[in-house]
Order: C-alpha cells, then structure tokens, then sequence
C-alpha cells in the first residue's frame, strides 16, 4: 500500500510539471499586459516599460519560467504582481474559505444524492424515482449564477431567513485562528458565531452542492440497481433479511464503489469550479482569488492558484483510490 | 447498523436546517436582520454603539464592486482604493461637497505669485495623524519629497499630474516655520490646486511611511475622519472612528465597513435584505424597484464622465472624416439613452460634460439623421465593406451594457448602409487591443480625476496620449496647440476660450460618437442620511449618519 502511494505520488510530478508548463504558455499567451493593468487606463509608454523591467516580465519567457519552478521547488510561489504580497502568505485564507465551503457542499451533496439515489433505486419507476430523477435532471442544467439569484430573493429577501452573501456579520466579525469558521467559533467558544457562519454556508452551500447532487443520484441510483440485481442480493432477501437492511448494508456497500469515485471527481471540481457560487454569493474563495487574478493578469498568482487546485484535485484522487481498498477489501494495490 | 446511522444524519441535517432557517428571530444577527427591524434591534457588537448618541449603531456597511488593491493613496490607481483613502487621508485642499471647486482642506488658506510659480499654503494647527505624529510643514515636504523621488511606476499619478517630459513641475517644496509651505513651479500650471485636491495626493504620517516602506499600503496612518482597523483580502475593509479628529462632532459615524460583492445584482439583494446599508453601482434597470421600495433610497452620483463610441482615425473607413461624420448623424443617441440608461444619462455633445469649466455650450450633438449620414456616404465613396464593432464586456459606470448598446448601433449603422459585426474580449484584452488601434469603431469611456477639461480633452483626443489614452488615434495639430497652451495659462477666460475652440474642431473632426455623460446611481437605507455622492467616485463619509 505504502509503495503504492508512493509511486502514486510521484507520478505526480510530471503531471504537475507539464501542467506548470501549460498553464505557463496559456496565460502569457492571452494578450493583456500586467504592467499595463496595475497603472491603469492612462499609463504612459516608458512606465509600463519601466514597470515590465521591475517585475521581470521583459525576460524571455522560458529564463521566466524556470525561475518561477525555482521558486516552486524551494517552497516560493512568487509575488502578486498586484498586491506585492507574497503568494505563500495571502493564499491561505482563500484556501481555507473555499475548502470550508466546498466540503460543506459535499456533505449536503453526498447525503442527499446517495440517499435520493437508493431510494429510488429501491422504489424504481416509482413516483418518487421519476420525480427524483427529474430534479436530478434539473439540478445538473441549472445555471447556478441564476439559482444563487434565487436562493437570495427566496431566503433572504423574502424570507429574512438567511443572509445574502459572505462568510461572516461583518458588524461582529470573526477573528481568524485557523481561517475555517466553523471552528474558529467554537475555538473562541462562541456558539452565536458559529451559528451565523453555518447560516452564511446554507445558500452557498446548497447552489454549489445541486449538480454534485444530481450527479451522485444518478450514479447511485444506476449502481444500486445493478448490485440489487445480483446474487447475493437475491440470497439476502431470499433469507428474509429486511429491505432496509439489504438495502443498506449488503447492497449500499458494494453500489459504492462508483459512487465514491464520482464523489472524488466532484470534490475536486468544487475546489476549482466554485468561481460562480464565489462571485454570487462574494465569498471570498481561491476560484475568486483566481478569477480576478486573470483579470488583473496576475500572472504568478494565477498560476500557482491553479498548481495549488490541481495538486489538490490530485490528492483527492488518490484518498480516493486508497477509501477504495478500505470499502471493499478484494481491492489491492500491489 | 450504518444504515441507520445514516439515515439519522440525513434527518439530523434537515433537522438542523430548518433549526437555523426558524432560529433567525431568537438570535439578533444583524446580518440577516430585516431593515425594519433594525431601529429596535441593536447589533450585537457592543463596541459600535459606545459612542453613539441614538440607538441605532452608527455603523456603515459599504457594498461595492470590488476589493482595494492597496490602502496607500500614492501608489494606486484604482477608484476602489480611493473610495477608502478618501476617508483615511486628507488632501491640504478638498473638492466640493458634490463638484470639484476648490475649499480648505489641512491647508485653510492660500496663496499664488501673480507669475503662477509660487503657492503659498497656511496649513491647519493641532492636527495630529492616527499614529500621533504631528501635521505640520515639515509633514507635507516628506510626503511632497517621497513623491518625487519615486518613478513613475511607483507613484503613477505624482508622475501624471506633477511631471513633464520627465521633469518635475514642483522644483521646490520648503517648509517656512511649523505651518506654512511653499511651493516652486517650474511652469504656470493651470489645474494645479485641482491636482493636490486629488485622492492620491492624501498627506501620510512620514513617522508610519518611513517604518513601513513597502508595507504601508497594509497599514495607512493619515489625519483623516477614519483609522484603519482590519482589512480581510476580497471581502471586507473595516475603518472607524478617529475620535481625536480636528473636526469638532465629525465623523458621525462610529465604523465603515467596505464589502466587496462583485454581482450588481446581488449587491442589491444584499442591501434589500438589510446585510448592506449602502450599495454602489445599481444597474439603471433597478433604478425603478429601489424608488419602489419604501426601505430603500435611490442616490444619483452627479455625473462627470463620457461613454463614446470611438472610431480609430487611421483605419479605413474611419481614415475619411466623412464616414466618421456619418456614423455621427447615423446613430440614434436619444434612443439609447432612453432605452439601457433609463433616461438617467444626458446625450452627448462634446468630449466632456457640461458641469466642466470650459465645455462648449454652443455645440449641438449631431441629429439622427440616417439620410443625411448616407449622402455623406456616399460622397466620402464608402466601399460598404464589414467592420469590426467593438462592445465592452464589462458594464461600466458610463456604459450599463456595452453589448446590448452595441446591437442598437449595429442596427443603426446597418439602416445607412454600414454593415458591422460585434466583437468581444475580455476586459483587460479589450483594452489593450483597442490601444494598440486594432479596432474599428469600439466603446469605451472615461471618469474625470479633478473636473478639469485637461483631464478630459487633452487626456483623451491629444496626439501627446495616441498608445496612451488616445484610442481613437485621433491627431489634429491645431487642437494640439489649442491644448498645450491651455495647460499652462492662468487665466480662467483665456483658458476656456481655448477649450471652446478645440471642441468645435473635434466636433468638426468627428474623431468619435460621443454618446452620453450617465448618472450613475446608488441605492442605500432609508435611514442614511448625509451621504452626499462624488462626481470622482471618491466618497467623503465623514457627514454620514444613520437614524
């Protein structure tokens, strides 16, 4: 196992290298110029030379591009063009803000579709099933930036229930131990707090989470009605075990697999795909930090925002493949 | 049994979810508090209300498009930096509460030379900067002196405004005594006292710059109304109350808070909701349901910008002033501005609004009048070949939707017998692209600095700026002339009978559409009062207070 992981990890060199190196040629290739950006509209000639000079850009791109995985490789990530502040230490808010949100979505994600998706494979084609799965259908084509609209005009306009936007009452605002909320609150002991941020995380959190959700419901539902098709199923039921504990226990556990590798897929599109719900909502994420990096054409941001996603997406995949082996124990990785 | 473990977790989180939808009314977060209630409901935050007279916390949240990227003034260039700066820092001469004449500021008198190169400022006594440093003279020839040494992409506006061709326009800043400095000038510069009333110009603490170097722009020391508190990156900026400000009673308000939400729209269901008290940048669309709603004002910003239609002057069609004249006459502007600004936008006439010192009145807009642009046509024997029209993929405070403008000028142009087809970019790449004069015709505008006509006409038709601001391309040399001569002449007559006369020649010369000067518009809570918008962008939130 052990070995396993390690081969796994480093297999993810070259991947992470040759992504390094895309991401590299695309950004540079788009046209826009950082220089030009951070002076302005009105800037003259000669300062966005000067300024060009100062940030290096006017190197040839690959003596650029080598000094940018120097600085990777010895645990530098470079500079915000536009901030001047040091990758390393402005990244780690947004990470955190994204991971709380995401893992949030996954959660409602995970417990409502696998649910939706056993219930309806255990009544199928009953009304339940059909109407299951047409909200699933739904949920994968709706707009998100047109559903978080709504959510807000329902919920919060309308309702007063909960709050537009943010991750925070910024007239009683969080002080920031380890950048996740939830448990800064309870660190600091203040259970008002943590109820205000869980709030801030429902709308968010429920637009992010509905195509994870379709999605999940699906796969589950496809892969319990395969597993309730077999054999032992069929023995179980045979032996007059109930429903529910067929259902559960003997056939939820082997529908799993796939359902798990759907459920890695879709963590990690929710660590990079968060932008929409991000502007939304203005939960301030690393998909906004991003985004507005590639507006500014901050170049080292974007690119070390998109390594740290893809590292990330990588790992997930990995405790993923390794859950597998823990779910199902004929799988091993020697 | 995992199966009803999980089935209890299921249920244990819809619990939990109506728990905290129903739990709003037991709890008083303020954030999700309806605005009718707020009058009753104090926030939770003790601190806010310490100071305050009323019962209601004297605290602001400002809702905005975007984050700041630095909070020290010199270095910036964007307007959501200064609409912060504007409140931690002070200029030694202000604007007007809504226009950009020119008051007292930490300087309360002053004087000028009769040859316009010596200005002498009386600065104001027992001033102190948050930090406790003293204002005095010696101050502000720091902060003059750490202007000037910088380069120009350091401190980009010292370097528009206070340089020539490299060489500075200031020779000399000394202080007299503790509460008078005097400046030298190289050169009469006309706009001068406009110029140091300008946000980038807001006088720092030496004490905090000089300790702080790179780093100031995380922790700015001014003597302004507010004191910097805490700033969480894409999210919030908190300020508050400098309670030793020089003001007697002023600020009112206790703390600001600056949020970032980028969607209009969803800026707007923040402040509906009462999360926000005040939110910038309304959609003209929403203008009607903010008056409808009895909760909400809707606050006009007095409009002191230009959204054209540019037509770059060295590409074929737009090389022949008679098809520039002609896409002048073809294009309905009163359509427009009744149709995507709501009728809260004037037609353009001239490159620079009316309320601007030196704008010609007797310039009309030129008619629609589809006939008349196809004999023109005609005559300029235009080939009836396709051009690319450019539309903004951003709205902008002079253009509301850049790409549905574009379709009626697409429409327009196709009646007269111009065929065109819209293209796009994004925002950044738009820019550039149009600077390097790869477009035909595209959208674009501007928002004034200081109000003066330089910063309009020179800025964006002189040759001097063609690869800079000039995007049209657009080269006259009589203009040219007209505008160097005018930077450097003090009388206020002279100087705008100049500026009259270049704008008959640009209208002449039809270098763009000009389409409308908007009135952008805010909304916030009934209860606001005194916020009084700034034709910059750049708010003082030092009168604002909330009943």
């Amino acid at each position: 196992m052990l070995h396993y992981i390690g081969k796994r990890l480093l297999h993810l060199i070259p991947v992470l290298l040759g992504m390094t190196f895309i991401v590299f040629l695309i950004i540079r290739a788009i046209p826009g110029d950082p220089a030009q950006v951070i002076l302005g509209q009105q800037a003259t000639a000669e300062a966005i030379a000067a300024l060009r000079q100062k940030l290096g850009l006017d190197n040839a791109w690959y003596v650029q591009y080598f000094d940018y995985l120097k600085g990777v490789f010895t645990g530098d990530l470079g500079e915000s063009l536009r901030t001047r502040q040091s990758i390393i230490s402005e990244v780690w808010p947004y990470l955190a803000a994204t991971f709380e949100l995401a893992f949030f979505a996954i959660i409602i994600a995970v417990i409502l579709g696998v649910n939706a998706g056993i219930i309806s494979a255990w009544f199928q084609n009953s009304w339940f099933d059909y109407l299951a799965m047409v909200i699933a259908l739904i949920g994968v084509s709706m707009p998100i930036f047109w559903l978080g609209l709504m959510e807000q005009w329902v919920f919060s306009i309308n309702l007063g229930w909960l709050p537009t936007s943010g991750r925070e009452n910024v007239r009683d605002p969080i002080t920031a131990i380890t950048h996740f909320y939830l448990i800064d609150t309870l660190l600091q002991g203040r259970f008002d707090q943590f109820i205000v941020v869980l709030k801030h995380l429902l709308l968010p959190g429920i637009a992010l989470a509905t195509i994870p959700t379709a999605i999940i419901a699906r796969m589950t539902r496809a892969s319990m009605l395969e597993v309730m098709r077999s054999d032992f199923v069929r023995t179980a039921r045979s032996k007059g075990q109930k429903m529910f504990i067929v259902v559960y226990k003997h056939a939820l556990k082997n529908a799993l697999i796939p359902v798990l590798t759907v459920v890695g897929l879709q963590t990690g599109m929710l660590l990079g795909g968060a932008i929409l719900t991000e502007t939304i909502f203005s939960w301030p994420g690393i998909g906004r930090y991003i985004y507005e990096a590639i507006g500014f054409r901050d170049y080292p941001v974007i690119q070390s925002g998109i390594l740290i996603v893809a590292f990330l997406f990588v790992m997930i995949n990995l405790i993923v493949d390794i859950l597998y082996t823990v779910i199902d124990s004929r799988i091993k990785y020697n | 049994m995992k199966g009803k473990k999980y089935i209890l977790a299921f249920i244990l989180l819809l619990t939990m979810t109506v728990f905290l939808a129903a739990c709003n009314t037991s709890d008083s977060d303020s954030t999700s508090t309806d605005s009718n209630s707020d009058s009753s409901t104090p926030s939770t935050d003790s601190n806010t209300t310490d100071n305050s007279t009323s019962s209601t916390p004297q605290v602001l949240v400002f809702g905005r498009g975007a984050d700041s990227v630095s909070l020290d003034p010199a270095i910036v260039t964007d307007g959501e930096s200064f609409k912060v700066t504007q409140n931690l820092f002070e200029t030694l001469l202000n604007f007007g509460e809504q226009d950009t004449t020119i008051h007292p500021g930490l300087a309360k008198e002053w004087q000028v030379s009769d040859d316009g190169l010596t200005y002498t400022f009386q600065l104001q006594e027992g001033v102190k900067f948050h930090d406790g440093t003293d204002f005095n003279a010696e101050a502000v020839v720091k902060n003059i002196n750490r202007w000037k040494a910088g380069t120009e992409e350091d401190f980009y506006y010292f370097n528009s405004m206070f340089k020539a061709e490299g060489a500075d326009i200031i020779t000399d800043v000394k202080a007299e005594g503790d509460h008078t400095v005097v400046f030298t000038l190289s050169r009469p510069q006309a706009p001068f006292l406009k110029n140091l009333a300008m946000s980038p110009f807001g006088i720092a603490s030496p004490t905090a710059f000089e300790a702080a170097g790179d780093k100031f722009g995380d922790n700015p020391v001014g003597t302004g109304p507010f004191k910097f508190t805490e700033w969480k990156r894409n999210d919030s900026i908190t300020i508050e109350k400098n309670a030793d400000y020089w003001q007697e009673g002023l600020p009112k308000l206790d703390k600001v808070i600056f949020r970032s939400i980028p969607d209009n729209s969803a800026r707007l269901n923040a402040l509906t909701a009462g999360d926000i008290d005040l939110a910038d940048g309304i959609n003209p669309s929403d203008g009607k349901s903010v008056e409808g709603n009895a909760d909400l004002q809707l606050i006009e910003r007095p409009s002191m910008n230009i959204g054209y239609l540019g037509l770059t002057n060295t590409r074929p069609p737009f090389d022949n002033k008679l098809v520039r004249q002609a896409v002048n006459y073809a294009i309905n502007k009163q359509a427009i501005v009744d149709a995507f600004f709501e009728g809260r936008a004037q037609v353009a006439a001239n490159p620079m609004p009316s309320s601007i010192s030196g704008y010609n009145e007797a310039i009309e807009p030129y008619p629609y009048d589809p006939e008349k642009a196809k004999s023109l046509l005609a005559e300029a024997g235009y080939d009836g070949k396709e051009i690319e029209l450019w539309a903004m993929p951003v709205p902008r405070p002079y253009m509301p939707d850049g790409a549905k403008v574009a379709e009626v000028i697409q429409k327009n142009l196709e009646d007269v017998g111009i065929k065109s087809k819209i293209v796009t970019f994004e925002w950044a790449t738009y820019l550039e692209k149009a600077k390097n004069g790869e477009a035909d015709a595209f959208m674009l505008g501007w928002t004034g600095d200081n109000g003066d006509a330089d910063n309009f006409i020179y800025t964006l038709l002189d040759k001097d700026n063609i690869g800079s601001n000039n995007y049209a391309y657009y080269s006259n040399d009589e203009v040219h002339d007209l505008l160097i001569k005018a930077q450097s002449e003090t009388d206020e007559n002279v100087r705008n009978d100049l500026y009259k006369q270049a704008q008959t020649i640009i209208h002449e010369d039809a270098p763009w559409v000009p389409l409308a000067h908007s009135t952008p518009l805010l909304a916030a809570k009934a209860g606001v009062k005194g916020f009084l918008p700034h034709p910059t962008g750049s708010d003082k939130l030092d009168n604002v207070s909330i009943e």
